[in-house]
């Protein structure tokens, strides 16, 4: 069905195997198997409603909030079948974490944002641990130097840019393993859309990147490997490199040039 | 519309403009004067009530001077300390002692006219302040109805000439009556009191708020976040509308079959009372719950779960702060609606003759709107005052409960 190009044998934490999502009768997607790596920044490019946003969020089981939605096929994270019954989705979300389109801080302070999600896991030990795990989560999601001296303010006083380097911080704080982005960029301006992407490129390696974008300079400028959707299926996947100047597929072809999308 | 020139077309569009503008102005002014009516409604209810109701928290007293010294009592101070200590006083004869006292200072016709029951205030005082019991003091006692109408100019004519004499002796004038947010309904106007209406609507409210604000907000949050949309769910929420709607003396009837089938004994209590408010209240709650719920963008929840947290926690941590100015919101109007309800408290029995204010939740009382529905009944004239004083605290007790739940409101209220 997708044409693979002949990848490094990679090591797999997410192995995805014949997925298909539908929401009640409509088939949203269809018979996607993939394998993303640890070391690596995976993007999803294609056309709008082609599937790719909502493959990501079966990815973390967002998917299970949505009424009428049901996923077929198999998902293993680092060996485990995430669809399993024996999987907690709370557990799972801690090693799967989620940035979305919009910047939706909590309307708390900016100290909150961050420590919610070691708070409710129970990470830290004492308060000093929690400050902390907060520091090191704003420091490695660049957001320390802006915001140490008001820790206390909002977080939705930030700036759009801001907000969503707080959202990724928020999402680092709880060490997951993977970090699902879906169009992180897309309600940014220029300049802090660049700061998002310098970050991806720092976080790469200390966790397997998933990112959803519209963009496809972006995905050719953080992403090592690319996977093209179309209407629901996964048309190519390969190197970034591979799919941007040699791609295999037609439709992967028409649309890097800009024929549709 | 395309072969017109440009002139053409700004012609067409001057000539539509007057009336366009006009039209404007119009509806400005529609609104401008359904809300300067409303306001002068409400300002002309104010200010006839307010009118009114100063008289009714005074009341015609005679003045005169209690001489206690020498042993008039025959009592040991120590029986003051007893559960009782104005049925004590009662026993050693301070009824016959006040009313002689009277006799002596305001003259045989005027002491007749003493509120039969105005010793109990003496002895209230010097229950309080027994150091009294060897002294000389003065008191300024409730006349009876009949001298009060007569002060007004409104009596009996002999009423009337005995009440200019009294008056233009100084020993009877309208004074302001603090008694009358300390005592309890009674027959005569001079010796009402509205605080045992006050006290039973207090205890209800709270019986009420108890009841209907968490199991609405729990209700509410129920169906809004975790029950399946299915026929049954559907079911529930046009029964929860329903119910919103039901004239309030059918859930007076249900009060009376249910309640007070399970619990006969408690006929009046505030206990009841509440219950049946509650029923009332609640689906005002759960509306206005569900609605707030729904109003808290849903990119919140999908940050809480995406951290980890369970739907649980989501609700509690995330959904339900931001949702509660607007949970507030609809307390406050089911409250203050279940604060004036009159009907389906008669239903339970709450319109009983309670001359004494409720000691629990279980006891008889009476409550603020019910009391001045009967007392609006009555055909004694001073009542008409009284009736004005308890609407005045009605409003005040409805303006109270309503800053409480502002102030929480703007506590919680969030800005994203």
């Amino acid at each position: 069905m997708s044409t693979l190009h002949d990848l490094d044998a990679i090591e797999a934490r997410i192995a995805a195997r014949g997925v298909s999502v539908f929401y009640g009768e409509k088939r949203a997607i269809d018979d996607v198997s993939i394998d993303i790596g640890a070391d690596y920044v995976t993007a999803f490019i294609g056309p709008s409603g082609c599937g790719k946003s909502t493959f990501l969020r079966t990815l973390n089981r967002m998917n299970d909030t949505i009424p009428g939605a049901r996923v077929e096929g198999e998902i293993r994270l680092d060996g485990e079948d995430i669809y399993n019954s024996g999987m907690d989705v709370v557990q799972l979300r801690a090693r799967v974490g989620m940035v979305f389109q919009k910047p939706n801080p909590f309307p708390k302070s900016i100290y909150e944002n961050v420590a919610y999600g070691p708070r409710i896991h129970g990470l830290s030990a004492s308060k000093s641990e929690l400050d902390e795990i907060v520091e090191r989560s704003l420091k490695r999601a660049g957001l320390w130097d802006e915001v140490k001296d008001r820790l206390t303010d909002s977080g939705t006083a930030l700036s759009g840019g801001q907000q969503q380097r707080l959202c990724i911080a928020r999402a680092i704080a709880v060490e997951p393993e993977v970090i699902l982005m879906d169009e992180p960029c897309s309600a940014l301006d220029p300049i802090a859309t660049a700061k998002i992407e310098e970050l991806i490129a720092e976080l790469r390696g200390n966790y397997a990147i998933v990112i959803v974008t519209h963009s496809m300079q972006q995905a050719a400028r953080v992403s090592q490997r690319t996977a093209f959707f179309h209407l629901g299926k996964m048309v190519e996947y390969g190197r970034t490199a591979d799919i941007f100047t040699n791609p295999r597929e037609e439709r992967t072809k028409d649309y890097i040039t800009g024929r549709y999308g | 519309m395309s072969n017109l020139s440009h002139q053409e077309r700004a012609q067409r569009i001057a000539a539509r403009l007057a009336s366009r503008h006009a039209s404007e102005r119009r509806f400005r002014a529609l609104g401008f004067l359904s809300v300067a009516l409303s306001a002068l409604v409400l300002a002309f209810l104010l200010v006839t009530m307010t009118a009114n109701a100063v008289g009714g928290f005074k009341r015609a007293e005679l003045r005169f001077q209690l001489d206690l010294a020498g042993g008039m009592l025959q009592i040991d101070p120590a029986q003051l300390k007893n559960d009782d200590p104005v049925r004590a006083l009662e026993g050693a004869g301070l009824r016959d002692v006040v009313q002689f006292a009277a006799a002596k200072a305001l003259g045989d016709k005027a002491a007749a006219e003493l509120d039969s029951e105005a010793w109990r205030e003496v002895a209230r005082k010097i229950a309080s302040n027994p150091a009294l019991l060897n002294s000389s003091f003065d008191v300024s006692l409730a006349a009876s109805d009949d001298l009060a109408s007569g002060l007004r100019g409104d009596g009996a004519p002999q009423m009337v000439a005995l009440a200019k004499d009294l008056a233009a002796q100084g020993k009877l004038a309208t004074r302001f009556d603090p008694g009358f947010l300390s005592r309890s309904d009674a027959t005569s106007p001079q010796a009402v009191g509205i605080w045992g209406a006050l006290k039973g609507s207090m205890l209800t409210m709270l019986v009420t708020l108890a009841l209907a604000f968490p199991i609405g907000v729990f209700a509410a949050i129920y169906l809004e976040e975790f029950a399946p949309r299915n026929r049954w769910t559907d079911l529930i929420e046009v029964s929860i509308n329903n119910l919103a709607a039901v004239p309030s003396i059918i859930f007076g009837l249900l009060g009376l079959a249910l309640f007070l089938g399970i619990f006969p004994y408690w006929r009046s209590a505030p206990l009841i009372g509440g219950m049946t408010l509650a029923l009332m209240t609640m689906p005002v709650i759960v509306i206005s719950g569900r609605n707030a719920i729904k109003a808290v963008p849903p990119s919140i929840r999908d940050a809480a779960l995406a951290v980890g947290a369970s739907r649980v926690q989501t609700v509690f941590h995330h959904v339900l702060p931001l949702a509660l100015p607007g949970i507030l919101t609809g307390t406050i109007i089911g409250m203050a609606r279940a604060l004036g309800e009159t009907a389906p408290l008669l239903m339970i029995g709450m319109k009983a003759f309670v001359a004494t204010p409720p000691e629990g939740f279980t006891s008889p009382s009476s409550v603020l709107p019910v009391q001045i529905f009967l007392w609006s009944d009555e055909i004694n004239r001073g009542f008409v005052e009284r009736t004005s004083a308890a609407i005045i605290v009605l409003l005040l007790f409805l303006l109270a409960m309503n800053a409480v739940a502002i102030y929480l409101r703007n506590r919680f209220e969030n800005r994203w």
